[in-house]
């Protein structure tokens, strides 16, 4: 390990991450991605588990090219910095669990984190809701982390593990380009491609990848995380992450007021569905689901760009919940909580409590 | 004689937690944290440093890091 100075995780750096990343955010959503939508990391893993037809919900079916370049731009930057250092092999069945049952509280939200920084910052009232569950899910794993949880140490693993997320990403690439959107079709070759809704807004490529990148990179580096953030000022009043997260809502928010892309309230939200109760109760969930699985879903795909194989385990997971989170009709939609959504919700809640409990040391 | 806290395998919160749970037995320290990721060694550094204690980090022959904690 080099223990040399690090501008990106200073306090500036994180606030200047955040900056970035709100008007990258913004950037993408002026140039086709959905409203509020400039980065979401469980939409858009949902939108790529469309596009390989892991579920057929026609509208949201996008192999979007921002996931890659996170995981990519985050793996250059730990080969550069030689943190590039694979590892796993801490509880991987119940991390997958994990990032199953996130991606599908989120889903029930209508977005991760991520996204809620970006609705709020469109003035999108529902998001309150989205962030006082966050809030209590992550407050739940702190919970936990007082009482000794932790889901075991990992142990250092083959160089070529670490490539396996990177490699799956890279293949990813190589597909979008090898089969590209025909103006509509529903699918071209391998992929399926959504000719109208959510997944039919998109930016160009080069830029949604761009983007990706520099998300990836300066994630990397500045340790970003948006449960983390949360967590850090629970657990033991730590800001430093916080920063980041204020700073990106900042930027959007102003961004958003500077171009009229701020329309406070209720009505008219895009992508959002109106029943309250359950924008809360999924995003308890999800953020439990976070919290003890150590990351956000973005931070998820960076530390797999580290070669973290616990974390490329989670987003899989991630983007099989979303599969089914769409095939089981648990997701929901403007027109509310999916038919299954409110089980699927408790129960996701009731397991990653009992991963709680018993992985702690006062538990079982 | 300093405390020594294993934290290799284990990323954050938790070498974060466990470092403040020592200094909430011993407030003085000194403290060693063994880190092996560099996340972990900026936030165990930076909490450190938030409580008044002076850090100085030396590399280990294993690819760890030894973070010395101690008031200044």
């Amino acid at each position: 390990m080099k223990p040399g100075f690090n501008v990106f995780s200073t306090t500036t750096g994180i606030i200047a991450t955040g900056l970035v990343f709100g008007v990258l955010a913004v950037l993408l959503q002026q140039t086709g991605n959905p409203g509020n939508m400039g980065i979401c990391v469980v939409c858009f893993n949902r939108d790529i588990a469309g596009a390989l037809g892991l579920h057929r919900a026609a509208i949201v079916q996008y192999l979007r090219p921002e996931i890659m370049g996170m995981v990519l731009g985050a793996f250059g930057a730990a080969l550069a910095f030689g943190e590039f250092k694979p590892r796993g092999g801490s509880a991987p069945i119940t991390r997958f669990l994990l990032g199953g049952i996130a991606g599908i509280g989120a889903l029930v939200f209508l977005g991760c984190p991520w996204r809620v920084i970006l609705r709020l910052a469109g003035g999108d009232a529902f998001a309150l809701f989205g962030l006082a569950g966050l809030v209590c899910g992550v407050g739940i794993g702190t919970v936990f982390f007082r009482m000794g949880f932790s889901l075991g140490r990992s142990q250092v693993q083959s160089k070529i593990s670490g490539l396996v997320l990177p490699g799956i990403m890279l293949s990813f690439v190589a597909l979008y380009l090898l089969n590209p959107q025909v103006a509509g079709q529903p699918q071209n070759g391998v992929l399926f491609y959504s000719v109208k809704g959510p997944g039919a807004q998109h930016a160009p490529f080069i830029l949604s990848i761009g983007v990706g990148l520099i998300v990836g990179f300066l994630a990397q580096r500045s340790r970003f995380c948006t449960m983390g953030a949360l967590r850090d000022v629970l657990l033991f009043k730590q800001w430093h992450l916080a920063l980041g997260f204020m700073a990106m809502l900042c930027a959007a928010l102003l961004l958003n007021l500077y171009l009229g892309a701020f329309k406070p309230g209720f009505e008219n939200q895009p992508i959002a569905q109106p029943d309250n109760l359950w924008n809360f109760l999924g995003m308890v969930t999800a953020g439990l689901a976070f919290a003890l699985a150590g990351g956000c879903p973005g931070r998820q795909l960076f530390m797999a760009g580290e070669g973290d194989n616990d974390a490329a385990v989670f987003a899989v997971g991630l983007i099989v919940g979303t599969a089914l989170a769409h095939n089981f009709g648990l997701a929901s939609s403007p027109a509310g909580v999916g038919p299954h959504g409110m089980a699927a919700t408790l129960a996701g809640l009731g397991v990653c409590i009992c991963v709680g409990f018993f992985n702690c040391k006062r538990g079982a | 004689m300093s405390t020594t806290i294993d934290t290799r395998g284990l990323s954050c919160p938790q070498p974060v937690l466990m470092f403040l749970t020592a200094v909430k037995t011993d407030a003085q320290g000194p403290f060693s944290v063994l880190v092996d990721n560099d996340a972990s060694l900026e936030n165990v550094s930076r909490a450190a440093r938030n409580r008044g204690f002076a850090v100085t980090t030396t590399d280990e022959s294993d690819g760890a890091t030894r973070i010395d904690i101690s008031k200044s």
